[in-house]
């Protein structure tokens, strides 16, 4: 029970302190809130999906299309044989 | 891939990401500066036990709590767009961002959050050694996340410590020191904290003077200039000295930016700084008339770049169209060198593809031939764009954004010097024309912080990572209008943001110091 102690002082810390928010704490509070609720219910999730983890299952499929999209049909390998 | 890009795309991108790095360096500049203000005041308090010390400490530090509140996650609007608008780029830098940005999150979520929290709710329940102790701590855990961000900032502008492994199309840490420590990344960081220091030095004497003409809280007004005109003297000069690391840097890795920033468009011994110009038409600075009016100070460019007043400083064409004589490659050379880069890379896939085991495999090999990687893959980015025109930055905002930067930041510290000054003679209340100047100084020195990142950002283009990787291969094909859209969106919500800072700040700035903290 002793081990509880510490982690029950933390827990009154917080409690105390966002129970007597000032009333420009609160606003700030609320903001914050409204803010990370858009940023990731509705913005992350409707608007930003990671692309590369939504289309492709692993990392092999992710890298082999980025390699897709880093190569074109350029092929000038005889001159690099002849500059190397 | 490079005949079907839409280009209105990359610009939507380039633009939205603009816009969410703008909006977020908003905030963070006075949370890097005014923290340590706010350290000290409280040192003072503790140790002279003056309860106007502690009114004094919490004021700012509410100040402080809003701004911080209202900016924080802001910046995670670019790690989404990371994800959805710049997916082959945050693929190629492997895990580069990853370390720096894992530490920065684990920083920022267990120094800053618990030590803001006894920052805020620990007055009269914990010690005041322990309350100071946790406020410096914020100020320290604070600059440090931005270390981790800068650093991986830093690494675009001058990829070092990694190698690219082709197998799977990421860059790869071969040694973190020398990552965190490259000299861009230190320099990016004095230079970027100090700033911020310099932005909340000008906010706290802009606040305290605007109490002065009111003659209201004179005591407390009085004390925060003094601390902010000491503070902010003393981190100008920091900002010029790293400013001046930094010239020396980007003469290294990123002449051609510098070359940017100075309006140099033919290369010269003994380069004269342009102190003041306004430059002509592109058709004109082309044809050689680059400026229509100039201040130059002779010899200043070559000394701020490379130490010696007669230096050959290179300019636009020299890297367009190469100087021999100099060992400058042309950016045709660049170009081919950097479609050998690509060939090879193809060549690889396609032996990989077809199932060529010793063919993938030798040209695997090829990767980490250093002769392979100094004479071709360095310029692998080149290879994408045939226009030489492309690679050549935005010249008119990066010389501009330059020259508000510097002559702003120079202004500030002569503004610093003077409020001291007249402080010290016991003179400043009565000083009115300078303390009606103060308050305007707050949005000039935000103008002269977004200046320093357009000159950083807008003057390294067309790269996202510096000669490897420019916009068009980092973006991700997604459908233009999706990207106008969630600008749009962005525009909206980080106005939305910026008015609720602005409006309860100004409300907390007219109530004064009267409530303590963030607690009742």
């Amino acid at each position: 029970m002793k081990i509880l102690t510490p982690f029950k002082r933390i827990f009154r810390f917080y409690f105390d302190g966002f129970s007597n928010l000032s009333s420009w704490g609160r606003s700030i509070w609320i903001i914050i809130l409204i803010k990370l609720f858009i940023l990731f219910a509705i913005i992350r999730v409707f608007f930003m999906p990671d692309i590369l983890k939504k289309d492709y299952k692993t990392d092999n499929e992710r890298s082999r299309h980025v390699l897709e999209n880093l190569t074109t049909s350029v092929s000038v390998t005889s001159e690099l044989n002849s500059k190397l | 891939m490079i005949q079907s890009i839409d280009w209105s795309l990359v610009d939507w991108s380039r633009a939205q990401f603009a816009l969410t790095a703008m909006y977020h360096w908003l905030f963070v500049p006075l949370t890097l500066g005014i923290t340590w203000m706010i350290a000290m005041m409280e040192t003072i308090y503790v140790r002279t036990g003056d309860p106007e010390w502690k009114k004094l400490t919490q004021f700012w530090m509410k100040l402080f709590g809003i701004n911080f509140a209202i900016g924080v996650a802001t910046g995670i609007i670019m790690e989404f767009e990371f994800g959805t608008n710049w997916s082959n780029y945050s693929w190629f830098v492997g895990d580069i961002f990853g370390a720096p940005l894992a530490i920065e999150g684990i920083m920022a979520f267990f120094m800053e959050s618990t030590f803001i929290a006894i920052m805020f709710f620990g007055w009269n329940k914990v010690s005041k050694k322990f309350h100071l102790v946790s406020t410096w701590l914020v100020a320290i855990g604070a600059n440090l996340s931005a270390l981790w961000i800068l650093v991986a900032n830093a690494w675009m502008q001058s990829p070092v410590g990694t190698s690219f492994n082709p197998e799977t199309a990421r860059n790869e840490m071969t040694n973190f020191w020398d990552v965190l420590f490259s000299p861009v990344a230190i320099n990016k960081f004095l230079h970027t904290i100090t700033s911020g220091m310099v932005l909340a030095a000008i906010f706290v004497i802009g606040v305290s003077a605007w109490f002065l003409l009111r003659k209201r809280e004179t005591r407390l007004a009085l004390r925060s200039i003094t601390i902010a005109a000491i503070f902010g003297l003393l981190s100008s000069v920091f900002v010029a000295l790293s400013g001046d690391g930094s010239a020396k840097q980007i003469a290294k890795v990123q002449p051609l930016k510098l070359a940017a920033m100075e309006g140099l468009y033919d290369g010269t011994e003994g380069a004269g700084l342009v102190a003041i110009g306004i430059l002509n038409s592109k058709e004109k600075r082309e044809s050689g008339d680059v400026f229509a009016v100039k201040l130059e100070m002779p010899k200043l460019l070559s000394w701020m770049a490379y130490g010696d007043p007669d230096q050959f400083v290179a300019g636009i064409n020299d890297f367009k169209n190469g100087n021999p004589g100099q060992g400058i490659l042309s950016t045709g050379e660049k170009i081919q060198r950097g479609k050998v880069a690509r060939g090879t890379l193809t060549e690889y896939k396609n032996a990989r593809a077809a199932g060529n085991i010793v063919k993938s495999d030798s040209l695997k090999l090829v990767f980490k031939d250093q002769v392979f990687l100094d004479t071709y893959f360095k310029y692998f980015g080149y290879g994408f764009v045939d226009d030489v025109n492309y690679y050549i930055p935005n010249v008119p905002l990066t010389f501009y954004s330059f020259h508000i930067m510097v002559i702003l930041g120079f202004g500030f510290m002569v503004f610093f010097a003077l409020i001291l000054f007249f402080q010290a003679r016991g003179e400043l209340p009565q000083r009115k024309f300078w303390l009606r100047i103060a308050p305007w100084l707050i949005p000039l020195a935000y103008i002269a912080s977004q200046s320093g990142w357009i000159v950083a950002e807008v003057g390294r283009q067309p790269w996202t990572i510096q000669d490897l990787l420019p916009t068009v291969a980092a973006v991700t094909k997604i459908d233009a209008g999706a990207v106008m859209v969630t600008f749009a969106l962005f525009a909206v919500t980080f106005t939305v943001l910026a008015i609720a800072e602005v409006s309860i700040m100004l409300k907390a700035i007219k109530n004064g110091p009267k409530n303590h903290g963030g607690t009742k």
